[in-house]
């Protein structure tokens, strides 16, 4: 262990971990972050079941929450370009999160070419 | 770069005769005004001398009082009965 | 012949020295036990020297007669109706910013001092830490005292102790005070009284309050000013301690050099709400944050870590990224509360021309190509009445708990994303800073309460945003929300109209 407590030996024993996937009520967190849209100011976070497939993360999670932005009609889906957890990837729509590789707090980016922001700024 | 030592204080009526002794007593000293504050700023070391205030104030003064009127400051502190020195020289 | 007065030294000397006794009864050991197990070697506590040599009978005439000089000023601003005479009603939000965030950190640092005077076992830094420690439980009230003047004609203050245990954003302020105070006593010296005192708080209290001053808040310059002259003894004792730390053995470097990067990167984050205060909404803005981090980092922190190189000590580690981003943090956080306004209980607002032209001058490097476009998109949204608010929680730093907002170091147009596996778990950070300070003490930050995470997992009210600002205790359409259509600015606005009707 590499705090130093008081009491040491007993430390680990007493630890709160606060997130782990069974306080989630069947849910897992998922990040997801719109490259070069960085209106958005951060990853936004969902707590979304497993099974759900990909393609229902992207049409009912992904694109009503980014709707308000200006780029966001204009989105082809069928060009996205994905990264999960640092790696590029081509989801299977039809198949759940889990199946696509992705476990508890796993990040979601997405690149859509054409789409660099208001006026080309990233925002 | 050179160590900057210095003092802000107070732009009140209080505090004057303190500016006033530290802009005689240190040659050099760089003065920036802010709304309500004035910073003083000095390479290596500023001084403020008891005998410098208390020829302005009119009365005895203590180094301690410099509290009142003290709103921040950089470089080790000296005080003793007769000054108030922020220095870097060691 | 009258009795000659004892000299400073002297004095200092009789009132600290000798006031502690070796135990009999009980082990040394057994009644300091939290001095040893940090690691930090001690071998002669008498070493200590308070360069102020303030006495418990000076501190008390001093500290009395500032109170008298303050309470003079806030009766005047009252009975004056000074709040009718600020710059604007939007200044009103630092305010509120600063009671629910800040002034709760001046009762934990009471609690801490207290704390570290009982434990430390040397007598010099136990009277040191006893008057700061009283210090800090008169700054709490004076702001309370001060701020209540304000409660009476703004929203968003009278809550500010229920918030600050619960809202969202105040746990950044709150968990940087707790990460402290759960440490050991050593630990919380360096954190508090060197890295946040000696280190970061002159650009809270310095040229904030000095713009809390050209707003014409009398009542807020003139705390922040008392407090801050209590902040130079405060100052003072954290050099002190880093000092006697590093002179008492060679064994104590290692240990006071991951603290010192760990709390400078700490309250560098923790102060990035300063920057957006004083960038943002003061609206008559004295000074950017840009400068202000040069003069007192830069300029100020540069002197100090100079003379501290003789012992070896060096630059907090990531203080030249830290310096990098005072070009941007001030723009990514207020960013961040612009479109989470319906969840905070202050206002923000979209600044006006003349406020972006002061930016664009002030950021010529960044604030035209990436900020400024930013809120020429969103005060468009705004004219097509659909003002932008973010309808999703974001994603938190597990360390710093800022939503994750803050980009690469070069690449301001990308996320910076960091992450850590313990245990088959993942955290997520912000910064390479955040992330090494987890990594140096996962066990300590796996149990963070991350507000977004225990909305998700039902501790907060509810599941609905309606839900937890209801728990948050929020007056919703009258704390929240954009400044524009809010109640605080109707009340301006007729103060105003009165003003000008009483002229004429």
């Amino acid at each position: 262990m590499s705090v130093q407590a008081l009491d040491n030996a007993n430390y680990a024993k007493n630890i709160e971990y606060r997130d782990p996937l069974k306080n989630f009520h069947g849910n897992m967190l998922v990040y997801v972050h719109w490259e070069e849209h960085l209106s958005f100011c951060a990853a936004l976070a969902f707590p979304l079941p497993p099974a759900m497939p990909f393609g229902a993360l992207v049409s009912e999670v992904i694109a009503p929450h980014y709707a308000a932005h200006p780029d966001a009609a204009r989105i082809d889906w069928s060009k996205v370009t994905w990264m999960i957890d640092g790696k590029s990837v081509t989801p299977d729509m039809g198949a759940s999160l889990e199946a696509n590789g992705m476990k508890h707090k796993s990040l979601v980016r997405f690149w859509t070419p054409g789409l660099a922001g208001f006026k080309g700024s990233a925002s | 770069m050179a160590q900057i030592a210095s003092i802000t204080l107070l732009h009140n009526d209080d505090a004057r005769p303190i500016i006033e002794a530290i802009l005689a007593d240190n040659p050099g000293v760089r003065v920036l005004n802010m709304p309500g504050a004035v910073k003083l700023d000095r390479d290596d070391e500023l001084v403020i001398n008891r005998a410098s205030v208390e020829e302005r104030l009119g009365r005895s003064w203590e180094p301690q009082e410099i509290q009142l009127v003290l709103i921040s400051m950089a470089g080790n502190l000296d005080e003793d009965d007769d000054h108030f020195t922020l220095s870097w020289k060691h | 012949m009258a009795p000659k007065k004892l000299g400073l030294k002297q004095r200092y000397a009789h009132m600290t020295r000798g006031l502690d006794w070796e135990t009999s009864y009980q082990p040394m050991d057994a009644v300091y036990p939290f001095d040893s197990f940090e690691g930090i070697k001690i071998k002669d506590w008498s070493a200590w020297e308070d360069p102020f040599r303030l006495t418990m009978d000076a501190y008390w005439k001093f500290q009395g007669e500032k109170e008298r000089k303050l309470y003079a000023v806030l009766d005047a601003f009252a009975q004056n109706n000074g709040q009718t005479g600020i710059s604007d009603a939007r200044y009103a939000n630092v305010l509120k910013l600063f009671l629910t965030g800040v002034s709760p950190l001046e009762y934990q640092a009471h609690r801490g001092f207290a704390f570290a005077g009982r434990h430390l076992r040397g007598v010099g830094p136990r009277v040191a830490c006893q008057m700061q420690s009283l210090d800090e439980l008169r700054h709490v009230q004076t702001q309370i005292h001060t701020i209540s003047h304000y409660n009476k004609y703004f929203d968003g203050i009278s809550e500010f102790r229920h918030m600050h245990d619960r809202v969202w954003y105040l746990s950044v302020p709150k968990s940087f005070f707790d990460d402290a105070r759960s440490a050991g006593p050593f630990e919380y010296m360096i954190a508090i009284g060197f890295a946040f005192e000696y280190v970061l708080t002159n650009l809270l209290f310095v040229p904030f309050m000095s713009g809390a001053a050209y707003n014409g808040d009398m009542s807020t310059v003139t705390f922040g000013f008392s407090a801050q002259s209590d902040e130079s003894r405060h100052m003072t004792l954290g050099i002190e301690v880093i000092k006697f730390l590093l002179e008492q053995h060679p064994d104590n470097l290692p240990i006071v050099q991951k603290w010192v990067d760990k709390w400078f990167w700490r309250g560098h984050r923790v102060l990035g709400l300063v920057a957006m205060m004083m960038d943002y909404m003061l609206p008559k803005p004295v000074m950017s944050w840009k400068e202000a981090w040069e003069i007192y980092f830069t300029e100020a922190g540069g002197s100090l870590f100079t003379d501290l190189a003789r012992y070896g000590l060096k630059v907090p580690k990531y203080a030249d990224v830290a310096t990098a981003e005072a070009e941007h943090i001030s723009h990514q956080n207020w960013a961040i509360f612009y479109q989470y306004t319906h969840a905070a209980g202050f206002h923000t607002w979209m600044p006006d021309k003349a406020h972006l032209d002061w930016l664009s001058e002030k950021y010529p490097n960044t604030f035209d190509k990436y900020y400024r476009p930013r809120w020429e998109m969103w005060a468009e949204m705004e004219k097509q009445g659909k003002r932008f608010y973010n309808n999703a929680l974001p994603q938190l730093c597990q360390t710093c708990q800022i939503p994750m907002g803050y980009t690469e170091p070069g690449d301001p147009t990308t996320i910076a994303f960091r992450c850590s596996e313990v245990d088959g778990e993942t955290y997520h950070f912000c910064s390479d800073g955040c992330k090494d300070i987890f990594d140096g003490e996962p066990e300590k930050y796996a149990q963070s309460w991350l507000p977004v995470h225990q909305i998700f997992q039902g501790n907060c009210g509810g599941a609905t945003v309606p839900d937890v600002l209801n728990w948050y205790r929020m007056n919703v359409g009258a704390d929240n929300m954009d400044y524009v259509g809010s109640p605080d600015e109707k009340l301006w606005n007729e103060w105003h109209a009165g003003k000008v009707r009483d002229a004429v």
